[in-house]
């Protein structure tokens, strides 16, 4: 397809999109990952994406963040380019960064996601404090707002990452394995966050190592250094699919042996 | 109390080299203090070596040629940062080994310069270990609005270098580029090592850059504290140092560094026994009640 083309046709699936991909051909410098994504998010929607480690799921979601330069095709994030307008956007990596040695309390770490609004000298407003207060408190970490981050456990920090990533109220969060680290009662709480942050109208995007999690989605793509399926999570992720993403599909019977599941996967009403 | 004042206040008051020396020493720590505290968080530690270093065939270089050394340290500096930029870039290598190349190449380099001059140990010492009691007016005023600057562009850009020392990926996602605040710090490191270098000297400024944030990294909660803390203690070592200099005949420059070097040990004993205390009253304090139960 020649560039026009590309152009053409991203400007016209573009139009009222949070994100829109053409094309899209993502990597690094010397390495593509993963070729011709095509898809597009409305507001207030979710997408997962699903895939094995290495498999470009992480590739993608930095290209939108605007880390990596896309390397052809074409991708608009929020109508413009990638980190166009950062404090519409909220992007949470995967790995949690080191804070060891960082004298910073929970509070400080969840009061950052306001800097990309306020920029270098701004004064943080009351509107500020509201967002942080709203987002630990829906993380259940209130509590340890003024304790120092290196006190925490990996699994309170995991939280105050996730408040930081929501506290910035973007339209747009992308979060990289978000739930990785977390037990069950904690999932549930990121679950709520995920849920009042939809219905404030955010769309997000997760890339995720969980079926269960994906299945919940509005959309599922399915990575594995190519696109597999890209649609509605509850048709796309089936047997099938998930065969081509991972490998392998497992199942428990009752007696807890694991089969191979190939004939039906995920119901879907 | 005279007597403790002719000990602990005579040699200031009555000595014009010795106030001379404590208040630019004590400008140089306010300066290390912000600089020091970022250099600790964000593990900066070995370039700000490297560049200490680097400025040695700059200052060396203007000693021979007759020209203001604080022009060469500023040459120094900035040969130091583009060659790690371009060894980085170019080749596979980590930053590291491009550090630790440059850094042995320029202090080669540095002592080759020296020693074609006639005092080449005396020129070697001045530069390594500064002249801090031979500080004129004209320099403390030139530390002075060096140090001035430095809290300005620190509290201007504390937000970008808090992201940065968090996560650069955070620093880029939120609107600050991480590569420019990067550069934006290294300079901060060079300005800071060029105009401190006269008064503690090019090995030892690095010493004052580190140990005082690295004394307050073992205690602060949070930056702002952890810089007026480290400064706080790069004040107190000069004067220690200067005080010691004087009344037990050591080079002064050594003197500083080595008690700023002796507190950050103090502090990490004291942390230990602190929590060791700590932990045996926790113990004791559960060991009650089950007492009390049986």
């Amino acid at each position: 397809m020649s560039a026009d083309g590309t152009a053409t046709i991203a400007k016209s699936r573009a139009e009222g999109k949070v994100l829109s991909a053409v094309q899209l051909t993502v990597g690094y410098q010397r390495e593509v990952v993963v070729e011709g994504i095509d898809l597009g998010l409305e507001p207030g929607k979710t997408l997962a994406l699903v895939g094995s480690n290495g498999s470009g799921k992480s590739t993608f979601l930095k290209t939108i963040a605007g880390l990596l330069p896309p390397l052809a095709g074409s991708l608009e994030v929020l109508g413009g380019k990638p980190l166009g307008s950062p404090a519409d956007v909220a992007y949470m990596g995967q790995f949690q960064p080191s804070t060891g040695t960082l004298p910073l309390r929970a509070i400080d770490v969840v009061r950052m996601a306001r800097f990309a609004r306020r920029g270098l000298v701004g004064r943080m407003r009351a509107e500020d404090e509201e967002a942080v207060r709203r987002a630990m408190d829906v993380m259940g970490v209130t509590q340890i707002a003024r304790a120092p981050l290196n006190t925490l456990s990996g699994g309170q920090r995991q939280r105050v990452f996730i408040a930081q990533a929501f506290a910035r109220e973007a339209k747009l969060i992308l979060l990289d394995e978000p739930a990785t680290n977390l037990d069950a009662h904690s999932r549930e709480t990121y679950r709520r966050m995920i849920g009042e942050a939809v219905s404030a109208g955010a769309s997000i995007v997760i890339a995720t190592h969980d079926i269960e999690e994906a299945t919940a989605c509005d959309y599922a793509l399915l990575l594995a250094r190519k696109v597999v399926a890209f649609g509605p999570g509850c048709k796309v992720l089936r047997a099938e699919t998930l065969m081509s993403t991972f490998g392998i599909v497992g199942h428990y019977t009752k007696d807890g042996t694991v089969v191979v599941e190939r004939e039906h996967g995920h119901d879907c009403e | 109390m005279t007597a403790l004042a002719s000990v602990f206040v005579t040699p200031f008051a009555s000595n014009g080299f010795m106030s001379n020396a404590l208040i630019a020493g004590m400008l140089v720590s306010i300066a290390c203090g912000i600089v020091g505290t970022f250099v600790v968080l964000r593990g900066l530690a070995f370039i700000g070596d490297a560049l200490a270093h680097g400025v040695l065939p700059g200052v060396a270089a203007a000693l021979l040629l007759g020209l203001p050394g604080m022009l060469g340290a500023a040459v120094g500096s900035l040969a130091m940062i583009l060659g790690i930029g371009f060894v980085t870039r170019k080749s596979n290598l980590s930053s590291d080994t491009a550090i630790g190349l440059l850094f042995v190449g320029m202090l080669a380099l540095g002592v080759a310069i020296v020693s074609r001059s006639r005092s080449f140990s005396g020129d070697l010492v001045r530069i390594l270990f500064g002249e801090i009691l031979g500080i004129s007016s004209a320099e403390i005023l030139g530390q002075l609005v060096a140090t001035a600057v430095m809290a300005l562009v620190a509290a201007i850009f504390y937000r970008p270098f808090l992201l940065l020392c968090f996560s650069p990926e955070q620093a880029e996602t939120s609107g600050f580029s991480a590569r420019r605040y990067h550069a934006v710090m290294l300079t901060m490191i060079a300005v800071t090592v060029v105009v401190s270098f006269r008064t503690v000297g090019t090995l030892l400024v690095f010493g004052m850059l580190l140990a005082p944030a690295a004394t307050a990294a073992l205690f602060s909660r949070k930056i702002v504290t952890m810089i007026a803390a480290s400064s706080a203690i790069g004040i107190a070592a000069v004067y220690l140092g200067l005080l010691s200099s004087y009344q037990f005949n050591l080079a002064a420059g050594a003197s500083i560094t080595l008690v700023a070097t002796l507190i950050f040990f103090l502090a990490l004993t004291a942390k230990h026994v602190y929590r060791r205390v700590v932990r045996l009253a926790e113990d004791s304090g559960q060991a009650k009640p089950e007492g009390s139960a049986a």
